[in-house]
């Protein structure tokens, strides 16, 4: 087992920068045990020695409000890392050292990786490094994590400082709480309260700040002694409130503020210009969240990543196209024809193929995404859009869960579901989860692709503008009518840092696109192929009876039984290249028909052509045959599964080896669609059933399968209303 | 020199923080943040409806809702 660093931090401090480039491509994401807050951890092999280095949660502070901040906690007391990385800005030194101070009164081993020393630099920060160690005592090494400078000086100092013991930091948080934290010290020491874990001071500091974790625990141990400390902050609370018209929380985060500013004024910080001189950054603001700019321009933002992700995406997604369809081609030649063939080649290959097909697209919508988010727009986003989520009952930190959902589009709803976390407010995380999976998450993008491409050529961009518009429309509209049915209350704190803009490296970018696009791809080589099979059985069983099947072998002995032997023997011997006499075509053709006929039939017949017909009675309003709603209840298992079931339902339907048309084309080609009924079904699309897979993980984030039953049922509801209303309006104004 | 609410505050005003009323989460949050009295608070601006407001303290940029804001005093010349 290599050596446990822990690795800490403000959000926006390099955090992610640093993890990357200490651990290279020796890392794995995972999931802090019980709960869905992302562990990103990885190995770090250097001269001073090999590191593991755990990535934890992007903090402000160590409460016990957020589950991130709980996370990180619980970590560094049960894991006990050898030490703490603690990456500040040095840029922002004040507020960065607040994390810092807190990590040291838990008596924590820290070491202070300054970073961004060059853009301290340039604001005319000054920062004396050997005083900052000097005054805190703990080492403090001036970095760049971006360009990888100082990265071997501080896993020096990490190597140097293993094994050290370290003692909590005392500070003053004012004449009353330290006299009563030394009361509490003592009552805890000579009860071993929680010492085994804790140090005392600071089980006592916590009972002060009224840390709801730290209560419940010490209730559970001792009740005696929890009760009496209880008693001592009560006492204290009801002085300072009387006295100097605060209370202890209060206290104690000023006197921290008040402790950091003490160091830096001992000559640690110097600024050569005006502290609130305007920064590059905020110039940038004044025009990108001016109150009629702002808004424009995220809307062309929005635009301008829709036309990035089409028009760069579009060669990638034709080779693959190819390769597929190559690939399908020479198994079908090599392959004897039969169950195992059909199987190969309308299970397999045309199920992943139709899902690998759009990973190019869905990696430029990523990396786009990335871009916008670790450029720091996506904050600017969430300032601009917050008015409004308040209208709608929701939280301005909800346009993260509806962004990675896919608010922009390319998202994906579990993540999504995941990122509801940050808010706090249970209520507001409810309506946040129920509404994002109605966003235009990745895997939405195949099917709205497929139809677009086929039934509105050289729109796609602004049919694409228009779908996001509606998704949000429908979520926010959604949202408030939950939120003022089943999921009323009040709302929560909006405190938000807006990070300085940055230019984002190369390398970030390239993991951050990676990991999601990984991430889509291990589904699709999983659950989808596993589904396409599951679905390639349900469209071939039971078959047809002997019956029926006679019936249609009838039908081609009365046509072979008609003709000359020698026209037959043409048509058997003859390739695809050769010409064939007018007679041979005709009679090839009818024989096609008879085929045709027999696999529809067999379709029909089988079980999920049962349901699909059964489900036709109702879902002719909205404008869906039978093929349709065979791909809608695939859908179930992930979205992009409609894609790959239309796909096997067509390729079934018209077994045609020589046919490696798209199949855009085929559906353009096909009775009963059009622009009317190509749009009902991306109405469809947006607000119908979450996959199961975003089902089980609201089920989990709420802790009941009651939402998510509601949300199955709710959402499928609500799809299948918006698209008859679609289908019936736009099929009156078409005619 | 008059204290008044943060909401008050216009554009491009500077203010020294004297009291934060909040208690609980939103209390923490907001000094977590920084926002502790002797600080220095200028407003930087508002989104295009007015709220949140964007606040320079320290050496960044923080966002508030007006409500928020209205548990913080402020000291201005």
């Amino acid at each position: 087992m290599n050596t446990a660093i822990a690795l800490a931090g403000n959000p926006n401090a390099g955090k992610t920068t640093l993890f990357n480039e200490l651990t290279g491509a020796r890392q794995h994401v995972g999931n802090y045990p019980g709960v869905t807050v992302e562990k990103k951890q990885g190995t770090c092999i250097s001269e001073a020695g090999t590191f593991e280095i755990i990535d934890l949660p992007g903090t402000y502070s160590l409460t016990a409000y957020s589950l991130e901040e709980v996370v990180a906690r619980d970590y560094l007391v049960n894991e006990k890392p050898a030490m703490v990385v603690n990456i500040v800005d040095a840029s922002n030194l004040e507020r960065n050292l607040y994390l810092s101070v807190q990590f040291m009164e838990m008596g924590i081993p820290v070491c202070l990786a300054l970073n961004m020393m060059d853009v301290a630099q340039k604001r005319g920060i000054e920062i004396n490094t050997d005083k900052l160690s000097e005054l805190l005592n703990i080492p403090v090494v001036p970095m760049v994590a971006r360009t990888g400078k100082g990265k071997k000086e501080l896993l020096a100092q990490v190597a140097k400082g293993i094994g050290k013991p370290a003692s909590p930091l005392l500070i003053s948080y004012g004449q009353d709480i330290d006299k009563a934290l030394d009361e509490m010290e003592e009552i805890i020491q000579e009860n071993q309260f929680l010492t085994d874990t804790y140090p005392a001071r600071w089980v006592g500091l916590k009972y002060l700040e009224n840390d709801n974790q730290i209560l419940e625990l010490g209730s559970t141990r001792d009740k005696e002694t929890a009760g009496k400390l209880s008693g001592i902050e009560e006492k204290v609370s009801r002085h300072m409130s009387a006295t100097l018209d605060t209370h202890p929380e209060g206290m104690i985060a000023d006197q921290r503020y008040g402790f950091i500013n003490s160091v830096l004024k001992q000559n640690v910080i110097r600024f050569a210009y005006d502290r609130n001189r305007l920064q590059r950054s905020d110039q940038i603001d004044k025009v990108l969240t001016n109150r009629f700019l702002g808004p424009l321009i995220m809307v062309g933002v929005l635009a301008a990543l829709y036309q990035f992700t089409f028009a760069y995406s579009a060669l990638p997604v034709e080779w693959i196209e190819g390769i597929f369809g190559w690939i399908s081609g020479v198994t079908d030649a090599v392959l004897p024809d039969g169950l195992l063939k059909s199987m190969i080649v309308s299970g397999i290959i045309d199920g992943v193929g139709g899902v690998m097909g759009f990973v190019p697209l869905i990696m430029f919508m990523f990396l786009g995404i990335s871009f916008i988010e670790d450029s720091g727009y996506l904050a600017r986003m969430a300032f601009m859009l917050d008015r409004v989520f308040r209208m709608f009952g929701l939280h301005g930190s909800s346009v993260m869960a509806f962004i990675v959902s896919g608010g922009i589009a390319g998202g994906c709803a579990v993540p999504g579901v995941m990122a509801a976390r940050t808010l706090k407010s249970p209520k507001e995380r409810l309506a946040t989860l129920l509404t994002v999976p109605f966003m235009n998450c990745g895997a939405k993008l195949p099917v709205y692709a497929l139809l677009v491409a086929a039934f509105f050529p050289r729109k796609q961009a602004s049919i694409m503008v228009i779908l996001t518009l509606i998704s949000w429309t429908g979520a926010l509209l959604v949202a408030k009518l939950l939120r003022s049915t089943v999921i009323r209350g009040e709302a929560t704190p909006f405190v938000m840092e807006l990070p300085p803009y940055r230019f984002p490296t190369l390398k970030g970018l390239w993991i951050h696109t990676w990991e999601r696009t990984w991430q889509y791809m291990k589904k699709a080589g999983t659950v989808i192929l596993g589904i396409s099979i599951l679905i390639w059985a349900m469209m071939t069983f039971p078959g047809l009876d002997d019956k029926t099947a006679a019936q249609f072998e009838s039908r081609r002995t009365a046509i072979t039984g008609s003709v000359q032997a020698d026209i037959l023997k043409e048509i058997e011997t003859a390739d695809k290249d050769t010409e064939l006499s007018p007679k041979a075509r005709e009679v090839k053709k009818a024989l096609a028909g008879i085929n045709g006929e027999e696999s529809m039939a067999g379709l029909e017949n089988s079980i999920a052509g049962r349901m699909g017909k059964a489900l036709e009675k109702i879902s002719f309003l909205a404008g869906f045959d039978w093929r349709t709603n065979i791909a809608l209840v695939g859908g179930f298992a992930a979205k992009e599964v409609v894609v790959s079931t239309l796909g096997t339902a067509y390729s079934l339907g018209d077994m045609d080896p020589e046919n490696t048309d798209s199949l855009g084309e085929k559906l353009a080609k096909s009775p009963g669609w059009g622009p009317v009924t190509a749009f009902s079904l991306m109405i469809f699309t947006i607000f119908y059933a979450p996959c199961f897979v975003t089902v089980v993980c609201i089920a989990r984030e709420t802790g009941s399968w009651k939402w998510a039953a509601f949300s199955v049922g709710f959402n499928t509801t609500l799809a299948f209303l918006l698209s008859v209303l679609t289908y019936q309006v736009g099929s009156m104004i078409v005619q | 020199m008059a204290v008044i609410n943060l909401r008050q505050m216009k554009r491009n005003q500077t203010g020294i923080i004297t009291s934060v009323k909040a208690q609980g989460e939103m209390g923490r949050r907001i000094r977590d943040m920084g926002i502790v009295p002797g600080k220095a608070v200028t407003i930087q601006g508002r989104a295009p409806l007015y709220d949140p407001v964007a606040l320079r303290i320290m050496d960044f940029t923080l966002t508030l809702r007006n409500n928020e804001a209205d548990y913080i005093q402020v000291e201005v010349e």
